[in-house]
Order: C-alpha cells, then structure tokens, then sequence
C-alpha cells in the first residue's frame, strides 16, 4: 500500500488519505479483509496528527468501504462487485463535473470538451 | 475518565504578569502542543499544573482528580521535562538514576535502559559533559523511566538542531500508540507542532487565543491576499490582523468560507501554517495600527 501526503496541497490531509485508500480498494490492490495500519500507527508512519488519521478511517468507514472492530482494528469491507461500480463511477462523475465548471466557465464548449476527452482516453 | 488533563479558569498575578482565568482540557491518548511568544505565561501555566507555584483561583484535574489533593499519586503518574538542566553535573548519568529513582513507585531500569539505548547515552559520563541535545534526551530518559501516563515538557526543543527535535518527536509519536498515554509540550517553535500535535493551546499575553485540533484550525483559518481597494471599515473586521504593502495586502482570518463568500473572486486564499497564525494574532493590532 502506498500513501503519499502533500503538505502543500490545498486538499485536506485526511481527504488525501482517504482518496488514497479509496483508489486502493476500487482498483483491487486492497482486497477484502485486508487489514489497515492502526489509527495511530498511521499517524506515527506519515508524521501527522492522530486527529488526521482517525478522521479519514471515519470518513471511509462512513461511506462502506472499510469496517473497524474495536481491539481488532480496521479492515477493507466486503465490496459487493456492482456497489463497487457504483462508486467508481460516481468519483469519476465528480471529477467530470468539476471539469464541466471550468470548462464552463472558459467558455469552452462541449463539444470540444468531449473531443478533449476522447483525446485523453486514448492516450491514458 | 475521557480527559487527562483539565485546567479551568486558572489565575495567577505577578507584578507586571497576569495569567488571565485561562482553561483547556487534553484528552486521554494525544499530543498537545502549548504555543505562545515568550513571556505569554506558558511557563507559568506549566509551574501551576506541577504545583510549582500556588495558584490563585481556579481548577486543575489531572487523571480526574484534584491537583493538590492528590498530588504524590498524581506525580507518580507523571513524567516531567523541565527547560533547565536539574541534575547534579559532576555526577554520571548512571550515578544520577539513582538518586532518582527511588522518589517513583513504578521505576523501571528496564526501560531507563532501553531508552538509554534508544538515545545512545553514555552511562558512564558526567553530566557536565553532554551536549544540550544529550541533556534533553537524559531528561526525557529519567522522565520515561517510570512509565508515566502524562508527559509535561516545559520548551524541550528549544536550543535544540533540527535533527534532535525530530527524534524527539518521533519518541511522542511512540509513546502515544497504546492510546492511553497524552504528553503536553510548550514550544516556540511552531513547527514541532506541524507535524505530530493533535492539539493546539495558543497563549498570548496571559490568556488562551486559541485551543483547538490542529487539523479544525488549519482548515479554518486562512492567509488572505488581496489588492487593498477591498479594504474598508466593515471588511477589515473579517481579519485577526492586516499587513499592508504598497502591491495589497495580506491577513489572517479564522473563516476561509466567509472570506470567499465576502470578497468572491477578488482574492487568493492560502492554508496558513501554525507561525502565521501566532504572527498575525500577536502583532495583529500593531500592523493594523502602523498602517492607518
């Protein structure tokens, strides 16, 4: 598992942690039942607060992907396959819809956008 | 019993010093760093919570129970750090452990030895001979050495090389993963506290600005800059502190929402670090008067 921190990035610490962690689990790397570093021991490996840490383990269990048992720690849930999708897609549409703005806002049509795209698809 | 550390209304005069009714409350398993210029009266409060000086009002709980009351249990339960150098110099690090250790129920050589171990120190040197770093680490050895629940530092980074101090922390780190110990520093530095604090106390002038997670304060506040035409009587009152220059200006305020929501686009906002934020809250006032 790999987590990288910014500390000049705008995005909150504990969001990178979370979108980190999330990117893991959608993409297979974490498997079901895996187990996740302690709160605390995260905290300690990144040298961040253990505010930080605990806050993103909330927000994730909050949102189903991580499950944690008290004196057990916490784990990667189940992912029921199509749940899964589900939630790809909708990071995906909100990153989208964040480009959509911009687009939107430098008067930039949606056609050219979808041609950007294609582009992008592509070459990815 | 959630908090290990609970100081209400805490007051103490001196001729020229006044610590103002101060409270702040730390729970049980974090780190709280205790910032402020010098002479903002942390030491002072430090000397209180220890009973080192006689308070003049107010309540301190440590582990939920009175202070004075119960202060033998509750200093068996403390490790403490001091700014000075406290020890006999002419004696050996060996030699000075035990005078030490017989004043704490709960002594353990085994881990005056390992963290012995962990900092490298030499057993049989004296004292006088260490280095500040080697002196601070010894402290912090003696301070461990009965497996306290709360650790109290009183400025152990100061004079210290950036490469000591982070070992320091990273011993803080340590000791907090069994979620039941909490340790309590003050500092000057500000950027000790980037990095492992969970929360922050900020005292100015003998009363608490500010006590707060760290990461609900970063989020928050915000260094505005701006062109000073947005500048006016009724928008300067969003900000803890100005400083104008002859290209715009830049200002510390304690909602980056509200700011957006004030001066739209016209502004860049930028995550402030824990020093901005002592800067502008201390000299806040004297910008903002310099400048008119």
């Amino acid at each position: 598992m790999k987590i990288i921190i910014s500390n000049s990035s705008n995005e909150p610490i504990y969001q990178q942690i979370v979108r980190q962690l999330k990117e893991g689990i959608l993409k297979g790397h974490l498997t079901a039942g895996s187990a996740l570093p302690s709160i605390r021991g995260l905290a300690k490996e990144l040298h961040i607060s253990v505010i930080t840490t605990k806050r993103a383990y909330e927000e994730l269990e909050k949102e189903g992907f991580i499950e944690t048992a008290p004196g057990r720690g916490s784990f990667v849930a189940v992912q029921n396959r199509e749940l899964l999708r589900k939630k790809g897609l909708a990071i995906v549409e909100e990153k989208l819809a964040e480009a959509v703005l911009t687009a939107k806002s430098l008067d930039i049509s949606c056609e050219e956008l979808s041609k950007l795209l294609h582009q992008l698809y592509k070459e990815a | 019993m959630k908090n290990i550390l609970e100081v209400k209304k805490l007051r103490k005069s001196f001729k020229n010093f006044t610590l103002n009714d101060i409270s702040f409350t730390l729970p049980r398993g974090y780190i709280m760093g205790f910032i402020g210029p010098n002479g903002a009266g942390k030491s002072t409060t430090i000397k209180l919570i220890m009973n080192l000086l006689k308070k003049e009002g107010g309540q301190i709980n440590i582990f939920g129970k009175d202070h004075i009351k119960h202060e033998k249990e509750i200093k068996n339960r403390i490790g403490f750090v001091y700014d000075e150098n406290h020890f006999y110099e002419e004696l050996t690090l060996h030699e000075m452990k035990y005078i030490i250790a017989p004043f704490y129920k709960s002594w353990s050589d085994k881990l005056f030895d390992k963290y012995m171990k962990i900092f490298k120190l030499p057993a049989n040197k004296r004292i006088k001979e260490l280095s500040k770093g080697m002196k601070m680490k010894y402290s912090l050895t003696i301070a461990l050495s009965h497996d306290p629940e709360l650790l109290i530092m009183d400025e152990p980074t100061s004079g210290l090389d950036p490469i000591v101090r982070s070992e320091l922390l990273d011993i803080l780190s340590d000791l907090i993963q069994d979620e039941n110990k909490s340790v309590f520093f003050s500092t000057h530095i500000t950027s000790d506290l980037d990095k492992v604090a969970d929360y922050v106390t900020f005292i100015h002038d003998g009363s608490i600005i500010l006590s707060a997670a760290k990461d609900d304060i970063l989020d928050n506040y915000g260094i505005v800059k701006g062109g000073t035409d947005l500048l006016n009587e009724y928008t300067q009152k969003a900000f803890i502190g100005i400083r104008k220059n002859n290209f715009g200006f830049e200002g510390l305020v304690d909602d980056r929402d509200k700011a957006r929501n004030l001066f739209k686009d016209n502004i860049v906002i930028d995550k402030p670090s824990l020093e901005d934020i002592m800067l502008y809250t201390v000299r806040g006032n004297q910008y903002a008067q310099s400048n008119h």
